[in-house]
């Protein structure tokens, strides 16, 4: 009765191809970005800021990066975390290289950095396809944590290997790293940016490079023949999605946990934001937050809930448990829905236009 | 099995590699001793220890064959068998009867998934599977860190484990290292001849070929891979009882999967002599570039040099040594 585009008249070819082209779908972004920059930051407390908050944007950002890669142009990748740590010794580096920059230059610049290693451990997914590419891609994980570790010279010959992110300030003199920054400061910094590359990847994807990363996850002999050139339609996926992906890094390593370490950005991470874009949807923007929502609330939520119940378990049984838990989480939602939560969220749409009257 | 003519190139190229790589390294630089005694040696033990890997990528194969999923809780199984198998023994039952008992609970097991994780997601995407068996990993390693707890425990063959002299005292070989590979080379044999020459192996090998052609000439699919997990469970228990008394049974048990991954692409997912041939040459490489070439870039190298050897072997092969060849269609 209330959602649906009856009686919505397009005039022109910019109304009609607007991302959101019904009313009320406007009215719900609007709402969600007011509630996201006006209401969460007044009324979150610091912990809810900082440990649920944060790193759900941040991940969320490494996934939309990954689903650029895996849900539109098809490439499955295993090497997340690396390109993440890329993005976070990079822009260590660079801060320290170069103290004058503005955070925001710094971050792009190691997004870009990250962009050329993507695009250097892209090159073998010319050849290399399927799961062969997806193994072949953990050479790149295991090889740059290998490399941030090994080199003195990316943690500035720190002798623990662990290395705090200098403070700096964005919007004037508001403090966004270091120990001088709240979490409203961060909180709303990294939504800034999160909302702005959201932004950024569903025009992109709607463009005519997006149309050329579906048709080579679709078929990518069928899409050669139509005139696709595989180099760098490939090339532009891994840049795109590494760059995402190293801005995610920076992010978590100054914005987040403020110290750059490489064990951070470990297999189990690439793991992880391989699950948020399955859970969330292959191939949505909005799948992306969805899965990272999910996945960065179940391991609080399942840490907590024996003392809902007043169980007293002991600790390391519960992590045991908490795994089960989650892998039988996974396998259920899969089950249910294997493409993932945003197909839920469009079925609720579609019944939401017939309601109440579905006939 | 018809070997191609680039495969036996390839062969040949990284048998000279593997030798004139150490050879020149140990003559350019100071810091590496090379000797030929010595050189046989790591290249021998790294061939042995190219076996323990074969063993665990070996489970990867069978299902991807049978069933074209990428199990990745191939590991997991591995760590859960071995658990399973140090628990019941402490319980105190015989050595021969907790094996009887995991093999039981491994088959247990392969009817759960097939009924409860397989057959709801038949004909889903292959990431969609995947993902699946990455769930089973997580519940797997839970589950049997909770049974059995996670402390570390000691798993006693009875296998000597000191290096023994061979060649005239010339090269130094780890016995157990003999064994287990002696023992990766018994099931790879009995596997062999259970596909070639049994029923139930040929109906495998059809459901292999073509799944839709199996079912239209009456081979029941489902049993079928109840029959795979099965196997390759067996395959779990064989690697988790050689790596555990190795390694000692723990979680780190279920990172072999890691281990096996680049074993798996450079052999190639559908052959079960690749994963063998895959895994000598990535142990044999892994160890001589541990001693010949990591002093010079930094050492610590075992963590990625085996994915990048066989990053450069795909190359040259996208579908690994011994894959089926991709041949696309529009």
């Amino acid at each position: 009765m209330i959602y649906r585009e009856a009686g919505e008249f397009k005039a022109s070819y910019r109304e009609d191809m607007a991302i959101l082209p019904i009313r009320q779908d406007r009215w719900f972004m609007w709402a969600l970005m007011a509630v996201a920059f006006l209401v969460i930051p007044s009324i979150a407390s610091e912990y809810w800021l900082g440990t649920i908050m944060l790193p759900f944007l941040i991940l969320a950002l490494a996934a939309l990066g990954l689903n650029v890669l895996t849900g539109y142009a098809g490439q499955l990748s295993l090497g997340t975390g690396g390109f993440m740590a890329t993005g976070a010794f990079a822009a260590y580096k660079l801060a320290t290289a170069f103290p004058e920059l503005h955070i925001i230059v710094v971050i792009l610049l190691a997004g870009l950095i990250t962009a050329g290693v993507g695009i250097l451990f892209g090159i073998p997914s010319l050849r290399i396809k399927g799961f062969y590419l997806a193994v072949a891609t953990l050479a790149s994980q295991f090889f740059l944590i290998w490399m941030f570790n090994k080199f003195g010279w990316f943690t500035n010959y720190s002798s623990s290997g662990v290395i705090s992110a200098p403070p700096m300030t964005a919007f004037g003199d508001f403090f966004v790293t270091g120990p001088h920054a709240t979490p409203v400061a961060k909180y709303l910094f990294a939504l800034t940016l999160v909302v702005f590359f959201a932004m950024m990847t569903k025009n992109l994807v709607r463009s005519n490079i997006g149309r050329e990363w579906m048709a080579v996850r679709d078929m990518d002999i069928a899409a050669e023949i139509i005139g696709i050139k595989m180099l760098p339609t490939k090339l532009k996926a891994f840049a795109y999605s590494s760059f995402l992906c190293g801005i995610a890094g920076a992010l978590w390593a100054f914005v987040h946990t403020g110290s750059v370490e490489p064990l951070a950005f470990d297999v189990n991470r690439s793991f992880q934001i391989l699950f948020m874009i399955i859970i969330g949807g292959l191939g949505s923007i909005m799948g992306a937050f969805l899965g990272s929502a999910f996945i960065v609330l179940l391991p609080i939520l399942l840490t907590n809930a024996p003392h809902l119940f007043g169980l007293n378990i002991p600790v390391d049984i519960i992590s045991h448990i908490e795994f089960m838990v989650f892998g039988a989480l996974i396998l259920f939602f899969l089950i249910v829905e294997p493409h993932g939560l945003a197909r839920l969220w469009q079925i609720t749409k579609e019944k939401l236009r017939l309601w109440p009257f579905p006939y | 099995m018809r070997i191609e003519r680039d495969v036996i190139y390839i062969f040949i190229a990284t048998l000279f590699l593997m030798v004139a790589i150490p050879w020149a390294a140990g003559q350019l630089s100071e810091d590496i001793f090379f000797e030929w005694p010595f050189f046989f040696e790591v290249a021998i033990g790294g061939l042995l220890a190219g076996v323990m890997y074969s063993l665990v990528a070996l489970g990867f194969v069978l299902i991807f064959k049978a069933s074209g999923v990428f199990n990745f809780a191939q590991g997991a199984m591995v760590l859960f068998s071995a658990l399973t198998l140090v628990g019941l023994n402490e319980l105190g039952l015989p050595m021969w009867l907790a094996v009887i008992v995991t093999l039981i609970v491994m088959l247990v097991l392969a009817i759960v998934i097939e009924r409860v994780v397989l057959r709801p997601l038949v004909n889903q995407e292959h990431i969609i599977l995947f993902m699946a068996t990455i769930g089973i990993t997580y519940f797997l390693d839970g589950f049997g860190q909770t049974l059995w707890g996670s402390e570390v425990k000691i798993l006693d063959l009875g296998i000597p484990s000191e290096p023994g002299f061979y060649f005239g005292g010339a090269i130094l070989i780890n016995d157990f290292d003999l064994v287990a590979a002696l023992i990766a080379g018994v099931l790879v044999v009995s596997l062999a001849l259970f596909f070639q020459y049994t029923r139930i192996g040929r109906a495998l090998r059809a459901v292999a070929d073509d799944h839709q052609a199996a079912l239209s000439v009456g081979i029941p699919l489902k049993h079928i891979w109840v029959i795979v997990w099965a196997v390759a469970g067996i395959v779990a228990l064989v690697a988790g009882i050689m790596w555990g008394s190795k390694l000692g049974v723990q979680f780190s048990l279920a990172l072999i999967a890691l281990k096996a991954l680049p074993v798996l692409i450079l052999g190639g997912f559908t052959s079960v002599p690749g994963a063998i041939i895959g895994g000598l040459i990535i142990g044999a490489g892994e160890k001589l570039a541990e001693v010949f070439i990591a002093p010079l870039i930094g050492g610590g190298i075992e963590d990625w040099f085996a994915y990048m050897l066989a990053l450069a072997f795909l190359v040259f092969r996208p579908q690994g040594l011994f894959g089926e060849k991709i041949i696309e269609r529009v």
